[in-house]
C-alpha cells in the first residue's frame, strides 16, 4: 500500500523555499519574498545573529494527494510552524505555498477563510477545542458557523461522531472527557466539514503510550475510509514510521531528510538522522524488496517470497540457506535475491562505515 | 564576628534611623522639620474650585442633558418596581434565584423580600433596587468595552489600568460632589457615582479572561473559518464567560455598596436614605434592620449572578421540546399573572398594611439602652485602656501619652534610658543572630512608637516609606511611594495624612494577626472553616454603613469607634487568604518536613507559615485595601484623618479640597497595594512558588 502512493504523483499541497522568521523586521533579509537565497545555512545565521528567531528555513516539501506525509522533529525543530505557515494561521516571512495549483498566500481574507471552511481540517496537540460548547456543539461548531441550518449540521456532527466511536456522548462538555476522547471530538470537527487536506499538529502527544497507539490504529482506518491528504506532525520517530507514506525529518528549523521511511533507515543522510534511526526495531520496517540484489548466479532451487514479506519473517529461512531466496514483485516479475549478506548490508547503512574495531 | 551577615542594606537603615533621630533632635531649632511651612503649600484645590466653576457655567446643559437621559430608565424601572404588588414581585425574584441556584437559594429570597415587605420598608427597596438596575447593565457594558479595547490594545491597556486604581480607590464621598455639581441633584448622581466605581472589576475581569483563552481554541476557531467577528462573539467571548460574569458579579456588587454611599447626598427615599435617617436620629435598631435590607439584597444578587456564572448550557437541541426548554419561563409567567389577579382581590398582596408592619427596632433601642446604662463602667473602661495604651501612644509617642494623668506616672530620665538601653540591645541581638532585618524593623518600630507617628518629623517619614518602597520593590516603587507623600505634604494634607495612616496602619495590623490567626485555625480544623465561612460571606457583602451601626450603638461616636469598625471589616480577606495559603501548600514539602521528624509546631512555624507567607501577604494587602475603604465611612462617626477632609468637602461643597483629599487616600492605597504586592511577588519568586496567583 506504501510504495503505490508513488504511483499516482498528484499534488495536492506544495511547500517552497518558505521561511519565518520572527523577530524586529525579518522583511528585509528577504528581497522579493519568494524564499530563494543562495547559502540557506548562512543567511539563517547572519538572521540569528540580528536577533531574529528562524522558525523555518527554507522549507521545501509536496504532499501528495492521499497520502499521509508526516514531518518528525525535535521539540522546537520548528514543526508546529510550518505547519501553521501551511494552514496560514503564522504568515510567512518569504516562499510560496501552493494549494490545489493556487497560491495560498495571495488569497484576500474572505477567500481564505472559505477555504478553511470547506478544505482544510485541523487538529491541535491540546485539542483546542470549545470549553463552553458539549461535544456536538464543538463538532457542529464550523458547520454552524458556515451558516448551515441547524439540523443539518447535527446530522452530519452525528455522522463524524460516530467515526470516532464517540456516539453517546454527544452532551458531555470537554471536560468531562479523558485526554483521548477530547482528541476524538478533535478529529471529529475537523473531519466535520469534509476537507481534502488535513492538519494534525502532534494530535497524539499528550495522549498516555496505550491510548496513543489505540489512536494511531483509528486514525489509520479512517485515513483508510476516507483518503485525506494528511500532514501529520510528531516529534516521535516511531509514530512516523507507523503513519507515514513519506516523511520529513526537521532540525533548527529546516529539512534534514525527506523520503519513506524505510529510505530514511537505510540511506539516513547524517549522523542526525541516524541517531532516531538506531533503535528502530528494522525487522519489522524492512521488506524484502528493500534487501533484494540482483544476483548472477542460477537461481533454481531457491525459495521464493512476495516484496513485501517483512524481513523478520526470512530471518531463519536465510540463517540456513546462504544463497538467499527470490523475491518476486506484485505482477510476478523477479525483483532479485535477497541474502544474509544483504540483510547485513541494510543494516550496516544505519552503523556508518567505522571498522576501527576490526583487526585486519 | 558576625558582621559579615552586615549588608549594606541594613547600612542603609542605620543610616535613615540615625537621620530621624538627627531631625528629631534638631526639631526645636528648625521648624520647618516638624511642620511642613504653609508657604510652600500649592492651593490645587483652589485651583481645581476654578477649573470647576468654568465647567459647570460652560458646559452645564452638556451634563444636564446627559442626566436628563439616564434619569428616564431609572424612573420607568422605579415605576414598574413599584406598581408590581409586592407579592408578584416577591415570587418573580424567588423563581430567578431558583433558575440560578436551585431550592436553597430560591427559599432564601423568598424569606429575605418577605422580610423586606414585613418590616414595612418594600418601596424603598425597590427604588433602590430600580437604581441597581440601571447603574449594573451601565456599568458592564461600559466595563466590557474598555476591556475589549484594553485587550486589544497594548497602548490603551497602559492607560486604563492605572486610571481603574484610582478609580477605585479614591473615595466616592470625593467623587459625589463633582458628580453633584455637573449632573444636578437627584437619583442620577447615585448612578453615575455607582457606575464609576463599579464598572473597573468588568474591565479588569474581561481583560483578564480575553487573555486567558488558550491559543489553540482561537487557532481552531480560525481553522474552522470563523470571521473576525465570529471569532470574537462565538469564541473569545463564550470560552471566558465564566471570567467575565465573575466581572459582572463583582461590579454588581460594588455598584450595590455604592447606591447606598451615594444616597448621603439625598433627595432619593431609598435604602441608603434610611439608614443614614436612622442613624441620625440615633434609632439604632431601626437603621439595623433597614441596613440588613441592603445586606440581604447584596447576598441575593451576588448568589444570583454567581450562580448564573457557574451554570454551563444543559442545552440539548435534539431532546427538548419547546415547552421543556421554556418550562420554568412558562411557571414563572403563570405564577406571576395568578398572583397578579388575587391581589386584585386581596389588597394585602399590593400593599403591606402599616399595621401589619412589625419592627423589632424600638425594642432593640430599648434593649440597647438599658446595655449601656447597666455595663456603662466596663464599656467605658475597654475604650478608655484602648485609647490610652494602644492608640495614643502610637500616635503621640509613648513620649506624649505617658503622664501621670493616663499611665499613673511620668517619664523620668531613668525610663527613658532604660527604653533605649532594651530596645537597642534587642535589635543588636537580632542583628548578631544574623536577623537584620528584623533588627531594623524593632528599631524603626522603637523609634515610631517613643516618638508617636504623628510626630516624625515629614522628610523622615517621606525618606523611610520611600526606602521601604525601594528596598521592597525596587527604585521605581521607592521613587513613586516619595513623589506620593510628597503630594500630601504639598498640598498641605500632611497632617491629616499621618492621621489616616495611623488609624489604618493600627487597623490593619490587628485585623490581619486577628484574621490570620482564624486562618490558621481554619486551615488546619475544617469546623472552624465551615463555621467562619459563612460569616465572611455576610461580612463582605454587608454594605460598609451597615458594619458600622452596632459599634455606633455601644460606643458613641469617636476615633475607637472608628477604629473597631474598619477591623470589623478588614479581618475577612485576612482568614481567607492565610487559610488559601495554607490549604494549598506543596504536598511533598510537608510530606519531606514530616519524615524528617518535625514536630506539628515545627511543621506550622518552620515550614508552612513560611510558605504560605507570601499569599499571606496578599492577604494584608487586601485587609489593608478594605481598611481603606471603611476609613473613609468611618469619617461618619468622627475620625480626624484625611476622610474627615473628603466628607467636609462633600458637606461644605467644596470641591477642591475633597477631590485632593480624596487623591491622597487613593495614593496611600495604591502605595500600600504596590508594596505589599511586591514583597508578596519576589517572596513567591524566591521560594519558586507559582508567581501568578
Ligand atoms: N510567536 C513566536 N515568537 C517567537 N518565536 C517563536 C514563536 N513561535 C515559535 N517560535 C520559535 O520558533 C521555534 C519553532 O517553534 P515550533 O514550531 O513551535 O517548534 P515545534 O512545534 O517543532 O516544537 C522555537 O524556537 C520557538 O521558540
Ligand atoms: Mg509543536
Amino acid at each position: 500500500m506504501k510504495t503505490s502512493v508513488e504511483d499516482r504523483k498528484e499534488i495536492k499541497l506544495s511547500c517552497r523555499n518558505v521561511w519565518k522568521v520572527y523577530g524586529a523586521r525579518p522583511e528585509g533579509f528577504f528581497e522579493n519574498g519568494n524564499g530563494l537565497v543562495k547559502d540557506v545555512s548562512s543567511h539563517a545565521e547572519k538572521l540569528r545573529e540580528n536577533d531574529h528567531i528562524v522558525a523555518n528555513a527554507d522549507v521545501t516539501f509536496d504532499v501528495h494527494a492521499g497520502e499521509i506525509f508526516v514531518i518528525m522533529g525535535l521539540s522546537g525543530s520548528g514543526k508546529s510552524t510550518i505547519v501553521r505557515c501551511l494552514s496560514r494561521l503564522v504568515e510567512p516571512t518569504a516562499g510560496e505555498i501552493i494549494l490545489d495549483g493556487e497560491d495560498l498566500l495571495k488569497k484576500s481574507d474572505a477567500e481564505l477563510i472559505d477555504i478553511r471552511r470547506h478544505k482544510m481540517g485541523m487538529v491541535f496537540q491540546s485539542f483546542g477545542l470549545m470549553p463552553h460548547l458539549n461535544v456536538i456543539d464543538n463538532v457542529a461548531f464550523p458547520l454552524k458557523l458556515q451558516g448551515k441550518a441547524e439540523n443539518e449540521c447535527y446530522q452530519q456532527a452525528k455522522r463524524v461522531i460516530e467515526l470516532v466511536e464517540l456516539q453517546g456522548r454527544e452532551n458531555n462538555y470537554p471536560k468531562e472527557l479523558s485526554g483521548g476522547q477530547q482528541q476524538r471530538v478533535g478529529i471529529a470537527r475537523s473531519l466535520a466539514v469534509e476537507p481534502d487536506i488535513w492538519f494534525l499538529d502532534e494530535p497524539f502527544s499528550a495522549l498516555d503510550p496505550l491510548i496513543r497507539k489505540q489512536m494511531q490504529d483509528e486514525f489509520l482506518s479512517i485515513q483508510l475510509k476516507l483518503q485525506k491528504s494528511i500532514v501529520f506532525i510528531t516529534h516521535d520517530f516511531h509514530e512516523a514510521l507507523r503513519l507515514a507514506d513519506r516523511m520529513a525529518i526537521m532540525r533548527d528549523g529546516a529539512i534534514v531528510q525527506i523520503g519513506r521511511p524505510v529510505d530514511l533507515i537505510l540511506n539516513p543522510v547524517d549522523d542526525y538522522i541516524r541517531e532516531f534511526t538506531l533503535d528502530v526495531p528494522w525487522e519489522t520496517i524492512l521488506t524484502a524488496a528493500d534487501i533484494a540484489e540482483p544476483s548472477d548466479e542460477p537461481l533454481a532451487g531457491l525459495g521464493s517470497v512476495s516484496e513485501d514479506t517483512l524481513i523478520e519473517k526470512l530471518l531463519y529461512y536465510l540463517g540456513d540457506n546462504d544463497r538467499g531466496v527470490i523475491v518476486h514483485a506484485k505482477d510476478g516479475s523477479v525483483l532479485g535475491v535477497a541474502t544474509a549478506r544483504g540483510v547485513v548490508k541494510a543494516l550496516s547503512a544505519g552503523s556508518g562505515p567505522d571498522t576501527s574495531s576490526v583487526k585486519v | 564576628m558576625r558582621l559579615h551577615n552586615l549588608n549594606r542594606g541594613f547600612f542603609h537603615w542605620l543610616a535613615v534611623i540615625a537621620i530621624t533621630l538627627a531631625c528629631i533632635s534638631i526639631e526645636g531649632e528648625w521648624k520647618w522639620l516638624s511642620e511642613y511651612p504653609n508657604a510652600f503649600i500649592a492651593p490645587f484645590s483652589d485651583w481645581l474650585n476654578v477649573i470647576m466653576d468654568w465647567t459647570v457655567n460652560n458646559c452645564g446643559s452638556f451634563f444636564m442633558g446627559i442626566s436628563w437621559l439616564l434619569e428616564w430608565p431609572i424612573w420607568a424601572v422605579q415605576k414598574v418596581l413599584n406598581w408590581l404588588p409586592w407579592s408578584v414581585s416577591v415570587f418573580l425574584f424567588s423563581a430567578v434565584a431558583y433558575a440560578a441556584s436551585g431550592w436553597r437559594l430560591a427559599i432564601f429570597t423568598l424569606s429575605a423580600t418577605i422580610y423586606m415587605v414585613v418590616i414595612g420598608y418594600w418601596e424603598e427597596s425597590m427604588n433602590s433596587l430600580s437604581l441597581v438596575a440601571i447603574s449594573v447593565p451601565l456599568a458592564i457594558l461600559i466595563g466590557f468595552v474598555i476591556g475589549v479595547w484594553g485587550f486589544y490594545s497594548d497602548r490603551a491597556e497602559r492607560v486604563i489600568m492605572p486610571s481603574l486604581d484610582l478609580f477605585q480607590t479614591v473615595p466616592a464621598f470625593a467623587y459625589l460632589l463633582p458628580i453633584l455639581l455637573l449632573f444636578g441633584f437627584g437619583t442620577v448622581v447615585g448612578l453615575i457615582a455607582s457606575v464609576l466605581y463599579s464598572f473597573p472589576p468588568m474591565v479588569r475581569n474581561t481583560i483578564i479572561g480575553l487573555r486567558s483563552v488558550a491559543p489553540e481554541v482561537i487557532e481552531s476557531g480560525l481553522m474552522s473559518g470563523a470571521t473576525p467577528s465570529q471569532l470574537f462573539w462565538q469564541v473569545r467571548v463564550p470560552s471566558c464567560r465564566r471570567q467575565i460574569l465573575l466581572g459582572v458579579n463583582q461590579a454588581t456588587m460594588a455598584s450595590l455598596s455604592m447606591v447606598i454611599i451615594a444616597s448621603i447626598i439625598g433627595g432619593t427615599s431609598d435604602i441608603g436614605w434610611e439608614v443614614l435617617t436612622t442613624i441620625r436620629k440615633a434609632q439604632f435598631g431601626e437603621s439595623l434592620l433597614v441596613g440588613m435590607v441592603i445586606a440581604l439584597m447584596a447576598m441575593i444578587i451576588d448568589r444570583i449572578t454567581f450562580g448564573l456564572a457557574q451554570r454551563s448550557g444543559i442545552y440539548d437541541p435534539n431532546q427538548q421540546g419547546l415547552f421543556e426548554r421554556y418550562r420554568l419561563l412558562l411557571i414563572a409567567a403563570l405564577g406571576g399573572a395568578v398572583l397578579f389577579v388575587l391581589a386584585q382581590i386581596f389588597s394585602v398582596l399590593v400593599d403591606w398594611p402599616r399595621e401589619m408592619v412589625w419592627s423589632p427596632g424600638r425594642a432593640m433601642n430599648d434593649g440597647l439602652a438599658y446595655l449601656i446604662i447597666n455595663y456603662h463602667a466596663q464599656i467605658d473602661a475597654v475604650k478608655t485602656f484602648a485609647f490610652f495604651y494602644v492608640m495614643l501612644p502610637i500616635k503621640i509617642g509613648l513620649q506624649g501619652a505617658v503622664s501621670p494623668f493616663t499611665w499613673g506616672f511620668a517619664l523620668t530620665p531613668y525610663h527613658k534610658a532604660i527604653y533605649t538601653l532594651a530596645m537597642a540591645g534587642f535589635s543588636l541581638w537580632l542583628g548578631l543572630r544574623g536577623k537584620n532585618m528584623a533588627g531594623v524593623l524593632v528599631m524603626l518600630f522603637a523609634v515610631f512608637i517613643y516618638f508617636g507617628l504623628t510626630n516624625i518629623p515629614w522628610p523622615c517619614v517621606i525618606l523611610i516609606y520611600g526606602v521601604i518602597g525601594w528596598k521592597v520593590g525596587g527604585r521605581n516603587l521607592g521613587l513613586g511611594t516619595m513623589l506620593g507623600f510628597g503630594f500630601m505634604a504639598v498640598t498641605g494634607n500632611w497632617a491629616e495624612a499621618m492621621l489616616s495612616i495611623y488609624l489604618c496602619g493600627i487597623a490593619a495590623i490587628i485585623s490581619f494577626i486577628f484574621g490570620t490567626s482564624v486562618g490558621i485555625w481554619a486551615a488546619h480544623n475544617d469546623r472552624v472553616s465551615a463555621f467562619v465561612r459563612p460569616i465572611n460571606d455576610t461580612m463582605q457583602t454587608m454594605p460598609l454603613f451597615v458594619i458600622l451601626i452596632p459599634f455606633v450603638m455601644v460606643f458613641k461616636i469617636g476615633e475607637f469607634t472608628g477604629l473597631l469598625a474598619i477591623i470589623a471589616y478588614a479581618f475577612v480577606p485576612a482568614i481567607r487568604y492565610a487559610e488559601h495559603g495554607l490549604r494549598n501548600l506543596p504536598e511533598t514539602v510537608i510530606e519531606a518536613a514530616n519524615m524528617m521528624g518535625a514536630t506539628k509546631n515545627q511543621l506550622l512555624w518552620r515550614v508552612k507559615i513560611p510558605l504560605a507567607l507570601p499569599v499571606m501577604m496578599l492577604g494584608l494587602n487586601q485587609t489593608i485595601m478594605y481598611a481603606i475603604a471603611m476609613l473613609v465611612i468611618a469619617a461618619l462617626v468622627g475620625t480626624n484623618g484625611l476622610e474627615q477632609i473628603v466628607y467636609i468637602g462633600l458637606s461644605d461643597g467644596n470641591f477642591g479640597i475633597g477631590i485632593i483629599a480624596g487623591l491622597g487616600m487613593a495614593i496611600i492605597a495604591i502605595i500600600a497595594d504596590r508594596t505589599t504586592q511586591a514583597w508578596s511577588r519576589t517572596r513567591r519568586e524566591q521560594l519558586g512558588l507559582d508567581a501568578s496567583l
